[in-house]
């Protein structure tokens, strides 16, 4: 880790990059040059949501989840069981979703912060498959693998009706993704995101310095979990379905993937590995169906072998390189 | 003379220019297909796409001119979210005609409001749920349902001595549904239930249920678990358990004696009685045709089996109502001509009921055999025409 200098380091860090404006216009541009894929576009903004509301508890707190689909879930079956019993309106299912989520964090919190390493992934991963069973053995009220039918979304804001080509789904997928990331900015860059920063470097230290830190992992972690039903929520509303996979452990181990793919604690790996992803697997599994995980096997293999903190961490690090030898050349000169 | 034959030769190639033109000239019929190609159940969707490419490759591929194209997807499934992506872009980008294949109930259900909104027929090759049609007026089932098999096994177990029936099943969807017309269809008949049990669906344990059954001493056990692994596994606890010396029989849908994986079973699955609507040594000549053919395009270590059968048909289906309209691929008409198919299958004979817009089949009771080195499903009754007892619309 760089050494972080008082005052002038944290604004110097904080503040908005010309990259980041740019990153958010192209997304906004998707319908004007892939307009035939904005529903796989939605699909990607909601997994790096996803992958985001992850990143601020493994790539920011330090702390790893096995279980994040449990949250994920929990957010697509409030808003998709809303949607079924009448609930149509999107926005207040959405937020309805995150706050579901949000308090199963909560509850989950005061278990999750008393542990560390494997006994944490267990207890994670041990929440996620009991939600799992739990949607089978409800199926009466969730559909059992069958999935949830007749999840019907109303127009958003009673005007833009979700399409077919998934235009409106997209904008809506958009903001939200882009209201997300903007809050968790917002929040790693705070005292509070300091201070996860130096639990996930040193816990024993912070805990000598007298951070209350268990109160603030369960916010972290009741925050992370809310957005992580956020995404559930929007995928249940632009898909209209909700399926016992929202839950399952493939969608906790994917999103970890993903993060690492990208690169955690630096805002932006969730959604370069859900583009890198998702794009990937869409390509592969076309060009290769039978045997496009082994591409995507090899490909995770080489990034974490040559990239240990994931694509943005190797950019980065390259970046720096190439910097220093430009400097040495100027030096030289 | 030489004139002559160089006239005819030329006229020959000029049409057969024109032909070829002609060919070029119209655009292809598109059926997007959506199956498994990846993952845990990528051997289902391999099998529907291979029958269905070899239907096509049997019957030229061309009519009136237009090509026919498989745009082949992959769900990597099961993975609802992204079925209906791809659905949604094979309409939307690919501009297909029809969509087919779904080799899982999830997947199905996920794609059939969408099928409605875009008026394409749906042709389902496996996804096998009772529900799945209800879910679109525009799809056709060419499978088989769960309901259909359970029932007919029911009525056999209680025309054949079996009085009391412990029902184990796998927790999910296609279980609860081959439970629930077990116990209906067995009790009507006059059979009592001794008790069911149902296994997780994933790394199930079966030694401890074999035990509770043997406890409640039933005359016989109905067993249904996704084909594959599981199959193996309940069929060499039910072995180890020594249900067979206790006198209690197993019987179960086609499911776990499925000719992909049959051979793993080895000879504790010698004399399994199960029901299903296709085996792969069924006495006809259409099925003998088919078996020679599948196995002389993808070799003979892949047996084609009742995920196969349901792509083969589903794509003679289509096929033949792509000819009745000449070509056109018009969803109204095409649904009109799908739902009223009847035909010779290698399964069989098979039908589409008009009114359910669901797979009528001549549901057989089969026997596990040995013969030259390998285990087959041997049919021993037939009971034709069955519906699924359950559905009204």
């Amino acid at each position: 880790m760089e050494s972080i200098a008082p005052g002038a380091g944290f604004e110097r860090r904080s503040r908005l990059r010309a990259g980041e404006v740019l990153l958010w216009l192209a997304i906004a541009a998707a319908p004007l040059y892939v307009p035939g894929h904005l529903v796989l576009a939605s699909q990607i903004l909601i997994t790096a949501l996803f992958a985001l509301s992850l990143d601020l508890l493994l790539g920011y707190g330090g702390m790893i989840s096995l279980g994040h689909a449990a949250y994920f879930g929990t957010g697509a079956y409030t808003a998709g069981l809303l949607a079924q019993h009448g609930w149509s309106e999107p926005i207040s299912g959405l937020v309805a979703a995150m706050l579901v989520a949000a308090a199963l964090g909560f509850a989950a919190s005061f278990v999750i912060v008393r542990l560390s390493g494997v006994a944490l992934l267990m207890v994670t991963l041990g929440l996620g498959l009991l939600l799992f069973e739990l949607a089978n053995a409800l199926a009466d009220i969730t559909g059992g693998s069958d999935g949830l039918q007749g999840v019907e979304i109303a127009p958003l804001l009673g005007l833009f009706g979700f399409d077919m080509v998934g235009r409106t789904g997209f904008v809506y997928a958009y903001l939200v993704a882009l209201g997300a990331f903007a809050l968790v900015r917002r929040i790693v860059h705070s005292p509070f995101g300091l201070s996860l920063q130096g639990y996930r470097e040193n816990p024993a230290r912070m805990a000598q310095i007298g951070a209350p830190m268990a109160a603030r992992l369960r916010l972290v972690n009741t925050i992370s979990a809310g957005l992580a039903g956020l995404a559930g929520g929007l995928l249940a509303q632009t898909t209209q379905f909700v399926g016992l996979d929202a839950l399952g452990f493939e969608r906790s181990a994917e999103v970890v993937i993903i993060l690492i793919l990208g690169g955690g604690g630096r805002l932006y790996g969730g959604l370069v590995g859900a583009l890198v992803f998702m794009i990937g697997r869409d390509v592969l599994s076309e060009a290769n169906p039978e045997y496009w995980y082994f591409w995507l096997g090899l490909i995770l293999v080489l990034v974490v072998l040559f990239m240990p903190q994931g694509i943005l961490g190797g950019g980065a690090a390259l970046l720096v390189r190439l910097r220093g030898r430009a400097a040495l050349g100027e030096a030289a000169r | 003379m030489i004139r002559r034959a160089a006239f005819a030769t030329a006229s020959v190639l000029a049409l057969g220019l024109s032909l070829v033109g002609a060919r070029a000239d119209s655009p292809p019929i598109r059926i997007g297909f959506i199956v498994d190609l990846s993952g845990e159940f990528a051997d289902y969707g391999t099998e529907i796409l291979n029958a269905a490419k070899l239907y096509l490759a049997q019957h030229g591929g061309a009519i009136a001119g237009r090509k026919i194209e498989i745009d082949a997807k992959d769900t990597g499934g099961p993975n609802p979210e992204v079925a209906k992506r791809l659905a949604q872009e094979l309409i939307v980008n690919d501009k297909v005609d029809l969509l087919a294949g779904f080799t899982l109930t999830p997947e199905a259900l996920a794609v059939a409001p969408l099928a409605t909104e875009a008026k394409k027929p749906m042709v389902i090759m496996n996804a096998a749920t009772s529900i799945v049609t209800e879910k679109s007026p525009y799809i056709v089932r060419f499978s088989f349902t769960l309901g259909e098999i359970a029932s007919v096994l029911a009525k056999w177990a209680a025309e054949n001595g079996i009085k009391k029936v412990y029902t184990l099943v796998s927790d999910y969807g296609p279980g609860v549904n081959a439970e629930g017309a077990f116990k209906k269809y067995f009790t009507l008949a006059g059979g009592t239930i001794a008790g069911s049990d149902r296994s997780p669906l994933k790394g199930p344990e079966f030694a401890p249920f074999m035990q509770r059954v043997k406890d409640a001493k039933p005359d016989a056990l109905f067993v249904f678990v996704p084909s594959g692994d599981q199959g193996v596994a309940v069929t060499k606890a039910y072995q180890d358990s020594g249900l067979a010396g206790a006198g209690i029989k197993m019987i179960a849908t086609g499911d776990i004696t499925d000719e992909a994986v049959i051979d793993q079973l080895g000879d504790a699955a010698v004399g399994l009685v199960t029901a299903f609507h296709y085996s792969d040594t069924h006495p006809s000549e259409a099925n003998k045709e088919y078996v020679k053919a599948f196995q002389a395009a993808y070799g003979s270590k892949l047996r084609p089996d009742f995920m196969s059968v349901g792509g083969y048909d589903g794509m003679h289906g289509i096929y033949d109502a792509l000819v009745r309209l000449n070509g056109n691929a018009d969803p109204d008409q095409a649904l009109e001509i799908l739902r009223r198919e009847k035909f010779e299958s290698p399964r069989g004979p098979f039908w589409v009921d008009p009114d359910t817009r669901d797979a009528v089949n001549t549901v057989y009771i089969r026997k596990v055999e040995r013969q030259g080195g390998r285990l087959v499903n041997t049919e021993f009754k037939a009971y034709p025409d069955t519906k699924d007892p359950d559905k009204t619309k």
